[in-house]
């Protein structure tokens, strides 16, 4: 017998589902942790568990990190700390071993071992067989829209759907008796069919684990949409159970067409077994080790963080009487905006919070058929906001029609609109602009269109929905968003709520390139409703009773920045008094200019967009990648993220973060009790450490946890995208997301007490456990007195940083002349 | 006085791609700009020179133009020569081409932007443009064979780009042997014409009506023959049935090279070759009926299996098939001006369409956001959902194309390769030594057989050749043996061509001194892989030492076009001039003689992607899965 116990078949399935990648349908591409399977253990033990069952990479290779090291990014100081932590790692010959001793890899998992014995002890390639026809039905299934044709079987689960085409076809689906007739049979399921597949129930779940990762991306696709059907507009319901079941009717053809209805089970009598796929004791890898180069990799980034916050002197005063403030969402690209607005405007306040600004609820746009969500993935809003008196920012274009593929449509269309395309390919790719084939964050909502916010009557509802909110239900969210930033005094005339948003030509990720925080819409929506709340007079009095009191002369004004043309838009001006127009025309100026700035820092990362010129050439031609049809990398995204930092902006407006950092604002002498602090680590946990570990493993092994290169790329039915015609789906980000992204784990460092964090880790074991088991590494640094403290097993330990002088921030021009690497941590001049 | 000096700048046009090609040789793989660079104003240039040229030729009246006898070979009767013809269908094919390409090139340059294997790619799209240019500009047939040729080798290294990952190995071998039986067709259509006319005829002479006329009528069984060759070589180059499979199984390189590769230029080109050809079989109704019957297959097949394509690559395909379909429908018609106008919408259509088809995505999600209805449901009668299930069905299993072809070709072919089984690695030169030495012996005595005897002999030699072949291209332990059989299958043929003629042994020695040179140092590099790798050295599966080897497989390869008569050696030329030398009675002769030849090809090509190509077996980095 192979295995102790027996589990149910659906213990199993539950199992495989765990391990399963999770990555919704391409229109709601929300960040995650890639290996979410493992993170109940601690990060390396993770690592090294996830490395041994499926083969997957964890960490860079040996070559790259004594390149690292070789190149100053790991610094011998940082690599020793790391290694005198333990007796057994801090001698001399074991740093020698890390630095030099030859050594090769190689990465092969156990997963699809079992699976192999049919290629060895039958000499069958059964995958050849099973997989195109088993990826073509079930893409027909679920296809949303790229095929002409619909099933003509409708309106039932997969498995029925296939049973029904199967019986009213004169043409089988399989090409043996046998199986076609096992499917008809409704009393015929899993377990028979693994019985005469595979025989021996000890092997069952090791052959569904293998199974289902021959083809981890349909496998995956259809776990999620077991889970979450509505992902999908048309709606498919599918069961990962029912898809298995075909898989193995398809085995089951393909083996009676090569063998005939006699043949053993693949489990009886095996020679040579293999092992099982989760060890019972797990033995070290030989390259464990490569954890320490890991660990000393981050250390010798976050030391130089540290350093630049504990830098005595901070050189930039705390402001006064702000001129304005500006709310932007935590997104790491917002990151340098703000530090650019801070430089055009040194006294105003800058501050950054999730990017759907304490609102959450479905949205549904003028003319549109279907609610989109817009808060974070996990919420589930109870709220409708209806737009009004708006346009549809919709065009028809005959390319993606499906005339031109039928018979007489596509010789009229390739003879007359043929030689209108070529015209728009010249322009296309000559004078990029926009097109039907670009996504632009400003099309998600009307400007001159109106929301519905505030509800017309208590009580009306569509769809178990509420439309809009009541004053009360709006002061409570607007209170949240103040109160969690620490915005609640000394309201400058003028409070801006910018959301971000981006704009891309001919890519399928778009939605992952948008706010994270609005489940990968744009933030013009939640930031105009926010805003439109906070200057509602009925909110403002309850405010008032709660202790936050805005001035009369205090407008809020929403805005949206479109993180790829570095563009912005602000909403509602026309309502305003005249005072406030005039005083917005000045910041609108430093708004642009901020923005050019902004564009020529990103430049230097693009090697093909000359940062040569004045500000607004360079930005000029930043904006064009947003309408490129040829550009594979409109912007950079998130890569390089690497830092979050929870606290007041004075605690680190001094340091240059490079756009590679979190920041959400918090006053740590406003919320002692930390329950404000509890909401953002909350968010903080899953959203950034979400994105971070997406981009650390599609980094470090893209041919497996990432999508690969994105060029071959082929859409499938509007969900997924494959390589060539029958290719799994691939998850995960592609390689032109993470080129420049260095893998390091998110350090989140909070302004506050340890005793306070620690207590508010103590309420939540979600979020607790991120931190505890080092998927993401905390720190604090008490305000008071500046010391700081590390995480780890649970319990707050006073740091030793290893002191470093850091340099002053050149120029921008010089900042951009430095090349496309990595910067290293700044001081900002006052 | 002008259109003789266009004909005599005609050459520049083909030129002009070989040293932009060249060229981009050059710059290192990390030289990015540079390599861009080249292409893209080597294309340029091309472009406003043919512009200029256009000009001026339909000012002058646009008469076909002609460069003939450019010679490479030439021996007491027979002549290798290298004609150009320029004529409306050579003009608007070049003029899409380059144009297509042109903004592909450019669109590459960012495109491609830090993926490995940036200048391989700018080598090969060069390389088709050569193939492309020279294809269009042939004169006769051997001309255009060049060309076609370069674009079957550009499209199986465009395929295999991502040579990393299996699909796109598999897929080019795939797409290389479907290429390869089409060439079938030309080979033997080229013998035919020779014998049909006692020269390499020109394209320019095909428009004789009485010429041609006047030879058909004396051997029409012959100018039937040539026609199904034409036809069988164009359904294959254009994916028409029923051959369509591969078409949608091409689309594995980056999307770029796949718009301008399968949406638009090389998969017309069976489109041209009937442009081309017309002349000759216009008159033969049969062979109209036949091109007009394949064109509507195609275009009804297509079309019904495009409609359940769930991805949009495999979609657009099969709709372009369609729209071929209709092209030789055309063609049949006679209606050739609209069938040209029909390719150049077609084309530009498809590359737009596959360039911007991740965007399909991001609108068609918008476009339902906003104009989603939901269908109403139908009550259908019983026969029609029957009728509906059973074609749905149908074109989900694509026809049954992909089954059919393998059903039909490869997998008889491979079970004939089988009956050579007990030949090994070790035991071949047993067999071979004494069998060649008998077959020499009879030669030396040809004079003094029963002439029953001497004419059947040389089918017989060309069959054990052809038998070698098909054992190399079915072997699975022995890479060696592989290559052995197909460099001994050169000598089979030789030999049997030599019975045909007074003795000569310039000829035969011409011809084998192409091919064992290359066989030599291919045998030589195969040892090399062998010392280094010998628990990875089978055709049993894709091993991928390209990773690891580079130069030695950039230089196996040449070895492998070298031994296939690939024409950049001369091994070519003699390839032809062997052919020359089959009468016009040898049917079977020709047919074993141009079958080995290009089963050859596809077992080298098979050598060689399974021994350097697909995932490296060592798993020493982040390997893609097999089905990925």
């Amino acid at each position: 017998m192979h295995h102790k116990e027996h589990h149910s078949i659906e213990d199993m399935l539950v199992h495989i589902r765990h391990y399963l990648p999770s990555q919704a349908p391409l229109k709601d591409f929300i960040h995650h942790n890639t290996l979410h399977g493992f993170q109940a253990l601690p990060f390396h033990e993770a690592m090294k568990r996830a490395n041994q069952v499926f083969g997957y990479k964890t960490y860079l290779s040996l070559e790259e990190y004594r390149l690292l090291y070789q190149k100053g990014k790991i610094k011998p100081a940082l690599l020793k700390k790391v290694l005198h932590q333990q007796p057994a790692t801090s001698s001399q010959e074991f740093l020698d071993k890390m630095l030099h001793e030859p050594a090769t890899q190689v990465f092969e998992g156990r997963i699809g071992l079992l699976y192999d014995h049919w290629k060895t002890d039958y000499h069958l390639n059964l995958s050849k067989e099973v997989h195109p026809l088993l990826f073509r039905w079930v893409a027909a299934y679920l296809d949303q829209g790229i095929a002409q044709k619909e099933l003509p079987v409708k309106g039932t689960d997969f498995l029925n759907t296939i049973r029904m085409m199967d019986q009213y076809s004169s043409l089988s689906i399989f090409k043996s008796k046998r199986a076609r007739q096992l499917l008809k049979d409704e009393s015929f399921g899993l377990e028979q069919a693994l019985e005469l597949v595979v025989g021996d129930a000890s092997y069952w779940e090791q052959y569904l684990f293998d199974m289902a990762f021959q083809h981890p991306g349909w496998s995956g696709m259809v776990a999620v949409l077991e889970d979450n059907p509505g992902h999908l507009l048309k709606p498919r319901p599918i069961s990962l159970q029912h898809f298995l079941l075909f898989e193995l009717l398809l085995e089951i053809d393909a083996l009676d067409r090569k063998f005939g209805t006699v043949w053993k089970p693949l489990c009886q009598g095996m020679v040579s077994p293999p092992p099982p796929l989760f060890p019972d004791v797990w033995v070290e890898t030989p390259f464990h080790w490569l954890q320490y180069w890991q660990e000393a990799y981050e250390w010798s980034f976050y030391e130089e963080v540290l350093n630049g916050l504990n830098a005595e002197v901070k050189s930039i005063a705390s402001v006064r009487e702000p001129e304005f403030q500006a709310v932007f969402c935590i997104d790491d690209r917002e990151c340098s905006l703000r530090r650019h607005l801070e430089q055009e405007v040194p006294n105003c306040q800058t501050f950054g919070t999730a990017g759907f600004f304490n609102v959450a609820f479905y949205f549904l746009p003028e003319h549109g058929k279907f609610f989109t969500k817009v808060c974070p993935a996990p919420m589930t809003p109870l709220h409708l906001v209806r737009e009004k008196e708006a346009k549809v920012r919709h065009k028809k274009d005959t390319h993606y029609s499906r005339h031109s593929h039928g018979l007489l449509g596509g010789w009229l269309i390739s003879q007359t609109m043929g030689f209108v395309s070529a015209l728009k390919l010249m322009k296309g790719i000559f004078y990029p602009s926009e097109s039907p084939a670009s996504v632009s964050s400003f099309r998600h909502m009307d400007a001159h269109g109106h929301l519905v916010v505030e509800t017309p009557a208590v009580g009306h509802k569509i769809n178990g929905l509420q439309v809009g909110f009541t004053v009360s239900e709006m002061a409570d969210r607007v209170e949240g968003l103040l109160k969690s930033i620490g915005l609640t005094t000394e309201f400058a005339p003028l409070v801006y709520l910018v959301g971000h948003g981006a704009s891309s030509t001919n890519n399928t990720y778009y939605a992952g390139y948008d706010c994270g925080a609005c489940s990968g819409r744009a933030g013009s929506v939640n930031a105009r409703v926010a805003a439109t709340m906070a200057n509602h007079a009925g909110v403002r009095k309850i405010l008032e009773s709660r202790g936050i009191s805005i001035p009369e002369t205090t407008l809020f004004v929403a805005g949206l920045h479109d993180t790829t043309r570095d563009d912005i838009q602000f909403f509602d001006f026309q309502s305003w008094g005249e005072s406030h127009q005039k005083l917005h025309q000045v910041y609108l100026a430093k708004f642009k200019s901020a923005l050019d700035k902004n564009a020529m820092e990103r430049s230097r990362r693009f090697l093909l967009a000359s940062s040569e010129g004045g500000e607004e050439e360079v930005h000029e031609r930043v904006r064009k990648r947003a309408f490129s049809l040829f550009e594979p990398r409109p912007e950079w995204n998130h890569a390089t993220n690497a830092l979050c930092l929870v606290g007041r902006r004075s605690w680190n407006r001094h340091l240059f973060l490079d756009r590679r950092a979190f920041l959400n604002s918090y006053d740590p002498y406003q919320d002692p009790e930390g329950i404000y602090l509890a909401g953002i680590l909350k968010a903080v946990a899953p959203v950034c450490g979400g994105i971070n570990l997406e981009y650390y493993f599609s980094r470090v092994d893209n041919a497996r946890l990432g999508a690969g290169s994105k060029l071959p790329h082929n859409v499938v039915g509007l969900f997924g995208v494959a390589n060539g015609m029958d290719g799994d789906l691939r998850p995960g980000l592609p390689a032109q997301m993470v080129n420049i992204h260095d893998p390091l784990r998110l350090l989140v460092i909070v302004d506050q007490h340890p005793q306070v964090v620690f207590h508010v880790l103590e309420q939540d074991p979600a979020t607790k456990s991120w931190f505890l088991q080092n998927w993401i590494h905390l720190m604090v640094q008490d305000p008071d007195s500046h010391a700081l403290y590390r995480y780890e097993q649970g319990v707050f330990k006073h740091y030793e940083l290893q002191e470093q002088p850091l340099n002053e921030y050149p120029e921008l021009r010089q900042l951009v002349a430095n090349g496309s690497d990595n910067q290293p941590i700044y001081i900002m001049r006052p | 006085m002008m259109t003789q000096l266009l004909s005599q700048l005609l050459p520049i046009l083909v030129l002009l791609p070989l040293l932009v090609f060249l060229t981009s040789l050059i710059p290192s793989e990390k030289k990015e700009n540079w390599l861009s660079g080249i292409a893209f104003t080597g294309i340029a240039l091309q472009a406003m020179f043919l512009l200029a040229f256009l000009i001026i030729w339909i000012i002058q009246g646009a008469k076909p133009l002609i460069i003939e006898e450019i010679n490479l070979y030439r021996s007491n009767d027979y002549a290798f020569l290298v004609d150009l013809y320029f004529d409306w269908n050579a003009a608007i094919f070049l003029f899409t081409g380059t144009f297509i390409t042109l903004l592909i090139v450019r669109y590459s340059a960012y495109y491609m932007h830090l993926e490995p294997g940036y200048k391989r790619f700018f080598n090969t799209l060069l390389f088709f443009n050569l193939g492309f240019t020279l294809t269009v500009l042939s004169g006769n047939f051997e001309t255009l064979f060049i060309g076609w040729e370069f674009l079957g080798i550009s499209s199986f290294l465009l395929v295999a780009f991502y040579r990393e990952r299996y699909l796109p190995v598999r897929n080019a071998v795939r797409v290389f042997s479907v290429y390869r039986i089409g060439d079938i067709g030309i080979l033997l259509a080229m013998w035919a014409s020779h014998h049909l006319w006692h020269e390499n005829i020109t394209f320019f002479k095909l428009n004789h009506y009485e010429l041609v006329h006047h030879q058909l009528s004396e051997h029409s069984l012959i100018g039937l023959g040539i026609s199904f060759c034409l036809l069988v070589a164009a359904a294959a180059k254009s994916a028409q049935w029923p051959f369509s499979s591969w078409l949608p199984r091409a689309m594995e390189g980056p999307t770029p090279s796949s718009a301008i590769f399968y949406g638009s230029l090389s998969v017309h080109f069976g489109v041209f070759l009937l442009l081309r050809t017309f002349p000759f079989w216009e008159h033969q109704i049969l062979a109209r009926w036949v091109i007009g019957g394949i064109g509507v297959i195609s275009a009804i097949s297509g079309f019904a299996i495009s409609n359940v394509q769930t991805t949009i690559k495999t979609r657009i395909a099969y709709a372009s098939v369609a729209q071929i379909g209709i092209m030789f429908v055309e063609v049949a018609l006679g209606l050739n001006a609209l069938a040209l106008f029909h390719f150049m919408g077609n084309a530009f259509l498809r590359s737009y369409q596959l360039l911007v088809s991740p965007s399909v995505v991001s609108y068609m999600i918008r476009d339902q956001l906003y104009h989603y209805q939901e269908k109403p449901a139908q009550v259908l009668p019983e026969w029609r959902k029957k009728l509906d299930a059973t074609l749905y069905t149908l074109s989900v299993q694509e026809w049954g194309l992909e089954h059919f072809l393998n059903r039909i070709v490869f997998s008889p072919l491979k079970k004939l390769g089988h009956q050579l089984d007990f030949l090994t690695k070790r035991n071949v030169l047993l067999y071979f030594i004494p069998a060649y030495a008998a077959a020499c012996v009879l030669y030396i005595f040809r004079a003094s057989l029963w002439t029953e005897v001497r004419e059947v002999l040389p089918e017989i030699f060309a069959g054990i050749g052809l038998l070698m072949v098909l054992k190399a291209f079915s072997e699975r332990q022995s890479p060696r043996l592989s290559w052995m059989l197909v460099l001994m299958n050169h000598g089979w043929v030789a030999l049997a061509v030599s019975f045909n003629e007074e003795f000569d042994w310039h000829h035969t020695l011409f011809y084998l001194s192409g091919f064992v040179p290359a066989g030599l140092i291919g045998y030589w590099l195969l040892h090399q892989l062998l010392e280094k790798e010998r628990s990875f050295f089978n055709l049993n599966g894709y091993y991928g030492h390209a990773r690891e080897y580079p130069q030695l497989a950039f230089l196996f390869l040449l070895c492998s076009l070298g031994l296939m008569g690939f024409p950049i050696t001369y091994s070519f030329v003699g390839e032809d001039l062997l052919f020359s030398h089959i009468h016009s009675r040898q049917f079977v002769l020709a047919f074993f003689a141009s079958s080995s030849f290009v089963l050859g090809g596809i077992a080298l090509v098979r050598v060689y992607a399974r021994l350097f190509l697909g995932p490296n077996i060592k798993k020493n980095h982040e390997t893609a899965l097999k089905s990925s």
